[in-house]
């Protein structure tokens, strides 16, 4: 392996803008992990207008910033709180908060964050060495293969985030129906346009993610659903002991791997990385019936966890073009605001690009480190700030925010009628993520499904016959055939038992 | 991406042995969203999956008009149907299913809080081109201040005051972005 551009990518980072832009990405998504309310896909989808100004390298070492920096933040109200700040944090609060209760808030605090610096680091390190060989490995791929790629993508997103099946699935095929708006690439013909002038040229991605993502979720939460914030403790003491670290380092050791390895996977993600890890941890524990009470290791290995897999989740989408999960998706979308299309060719046409945000995560790991060690108590002040303050900020930085982007009042209304939709939405059980995807993802995969048949001669078998292709659909067959049968089966099982 | 985002049941190798875990998980879900206003009942997920399947038919007429084509000679219509397609069979079991269905909100008295939410928004972009965005940016804060996070008198003031202020300032004053504006 040549480490030459590996090398020039630390130069990139350590050039002074660059190291800004990784500060501010890490200290905003340690503030929105800490808030409860915005997750990092809608945060980075309201800043999505700011980075149309800044760089490519820089606009995506900010967003990358505030998605690991949000793993962080996530664990503080979840140990102070039993307030998971993030999704990815909920199974932290067994015993994080446990902890706190016996007054080692400062332990499992420590121990969270050390866990997700050896997780993070572990998974740069990681992704170095695979992100490389996979690019190489996609460079062949054409269209039967990027069709296939991009439905198993779509498909994996829809059924293994949390939530309805069905519902996530009926919201992929919305995603995919509104990317067909405005005029076919192919034939001329204007689709689905209404006659308006102004979806001529298609939907923007850019009010869509504000408002499903960023405006549906402050709308949603309008209704009041969260406990109201009590104060926190104060927090003191953070150095974890020699022996916490010693009953720890097992779990961080293996919350790396499976995070590193559920990150990968689209839908896997730090959400389902840290339920595996805990799940794990618990298992093989002599003594499980401590966890929950305040083990040590509940709160390393989840942690760890869903910080190898916020980093090992930029595999696919820097190497492949095919983002794993919605945050992923709206980085996407950054990067083609930026006029770069992430794919295999990536890694060796935009090698300051590629190896620039991977090792900056190096640095934005120390600086998290730094933050939430020694200053953690400054981020718990935080969260005295109140949500119903920021609601209409971030309302305004959005509707002027996405206004900025072309300088049409038209974006403004789209991005109104979308936050009204991800709210309904997210009120009636339909997680907008997979359409979020499903509508970045959806001029690919029409494209490359129209030049397979073309190369195929109109003959649907063909990608049957060509290995790769073959083996994607068909672990797409598998994914949607084999959860019914096994339910079935399960049910014919418990009702033998009964009779 | 928040914690009440991410209900519902986790997917789970072995069922048997994972329980626990689900139903910690749910619990510490439900503690989070102590307010959360009660599921939908059949009926209202009847009106969900028939939502999605008019969708699914609207789609399947609309791409049946731009041209169906084969899968010799696409035309423009080619995916969207097919995509359609598929979404109507989505809205179909998506009917079937309804009393197994459990995971839709009932739409309650804060639900207005949205629509009042929503308002404010409207009004924002219907005015902005006529009367430039301080008076409808600034009303647009003090309404969600004052009335849907039952902030103090004075805190609305200051707070919508000030952030129309500071956008003034960024927007206009240092980006020279070309937004309506009054002054």
């Amino acid at each position: 392996m040549d480490l030459s551009p590996v090398l020039d990518g630390f130069g990139v980072v350590l050039e002074p803008t660059n190291l800004l832009y990784c500060l501010i990405g890490v200290v905003v998504g340690m503030l929105i992990g800490v808030l409860p309310g915005l997750g990092p896909a809608a945060t980075i989808a309201i800043l999505l207008p700011v980075t149309i100004g800044i760089e490519p390298v820089s606009s995506i070492i900010m967003l990358a910033g505030i998605f690991y920096g949000a793993q962080y933040g996530g664990t503080i109200t979840s140990v102070l709180l039993r307030l998971p700040g993030e999704a990815s944090s909920v199974v932290t609060v067994f015993d994080g908060h446990a902890l706190a209760r016996q007054g080692r808030a400062g332990t499992a605090l420590g121990i969270a964050a050390i866990g997700s610096f050896i997780g993070g680091t572990v998974s740069i390190v990681a992704l170095s060495l695979l992100a490389p060989l996979v690019a190489g490995f996609a460079l062949d791929f054409g269209p039967p293969e990027y069709t296939a790629l991009a439905m198993l993508g779509i498909l994996l997103v829809s059924t293994v985030s949390s939530g309805h099946r069905l519902k996530a699935l009926a919201a992929a095929c919305i995603g995919l129906l509104l990317a067909t708006v405005g005029r076919d690439g192919f034939t001329g013909a204007e689709r689905f346009t209404f006659d308006n002038l102004s979806l001529a040229d298609g939907l923007d991605f850019v009010p869509i993610a504000m408002g499903l993502f960023g405006l549906g979720e402050i709308l949603y939460n309008l209704e009041e659903r969260h406990r109201a914030t009590q104060t926190p403790v104060t927090v003191a003491n953070v150095w974890p002991s020699k022996a916490d670290l010693r009953q720890s380092s097992g779990a961080i050791g293996r919350g790396s791997v499976l995070g590193f390895v559920l990150g990968i996977l689209p839908g896997g993600g730090a959400t389902l990385s840290s339920l595996a890890a805990y799940a794990w941890e618990k298992r093989r524990a002599k003594d499980p019936e401590r966890f929950g009470k305040g083990a040590v290791e509940g709160v390393a290995a989840p942690e760890t966890a869903n910080n190898a897999a916020a980093t090992s989740s930029f595999i696919p989408l820097l190497t492949l073009g095919i983002p794993a999960n919605a945050t992923m998706a709206v980085i996407f979308g950054a990067l083609l605001i930026q006029g770069v299309s992430p794919g295999p060719q990536l890694v060796t046409q935009e090698p300051e690009l590629f190896w620039g945000v991977v090792n900056s995560m190096y640095i934005g790991n120390i600086l998290l480190l730094i933050m939430s060690i020694p200053l953690v108590g400054l981020f718990v002040k935080i969260l005295r700030v109140r949500a119903t303050v920021l609601a209409p900020i971030t309302v305004l930085i959005t509707l002027v925010g996405v206004y900025t982007v072309n300088n049409d009042v038209f974006d403004i209304v789209l991005v109104i009628v979308f936050g009204a939709v991800g709210y309904l939405m997210k009120k009636l059980g339909f997680d907008p993520g997979p359409l979020v995807l499903a509508f970045v993802l959806g001029s690919l995969l029409e494209d490359s499904l129209r030049r397979s048949l073309l190369i195929f001669d109109g003959d649907p078998t063909g990608f049957f016959t060509r290995p790769i292709s073959g083996v994607l659909l068909a672990t797409f067959v598998l994914v949607i055939v084999v959860p019914p049968v096994r339910a079935a089966i399960r049910r014919r099982r418990t009702h033998k038992e009964l009779v | 991406m928040t914690a009440h985002g991410g209900s519902g049941d986790e997917p789970s190798t072995e069922p048997a042995r994972e329980t626990s875990l689900a139903d910690a998980l749910h619990e510490v879900e439900a503690e989070v969203q102590e307010y959360r206003p009660p599921a939908a009942g059949p009926t209202g997920n009847a009106v969900v999956a028939v939502v999605v399947l008019l969708l699914g038919i609207a789609a399947l007429i609309g791409s049946w008009s731009l041209g169906v084509g084969s899968a010799r000679v696409p035309d423009s219509g080619t995916w969207p149907l097919l995509v359609a397609v598929v979404l109507v069979g989505l809205g179909v079991a998506l009917l079937v299913t309804v009393k197994k269905t459990s995971d839709a909100e009932r739409f309650s008295r804060t639900s207005w809080l949205v629509a009042a939410g929503l308002a404010t928004m409207v009004v924002f972009v219907l005015v902005i081109e006529h009367i430039g965005f301080e008076i409808p940016a600034a009303l647009l804060a003090f309404v969600w201040l004052r009335f849907l996070g039952r902030e103090s008198w004075r805190v609305s003031v200051v707070v919508s005051i000030g952030v129309v202020v500071v956008f003034y300032a960024v927007f206009v004053g240092a980006l020279s972005v070309p937004i309506p504006h009054l002054f």
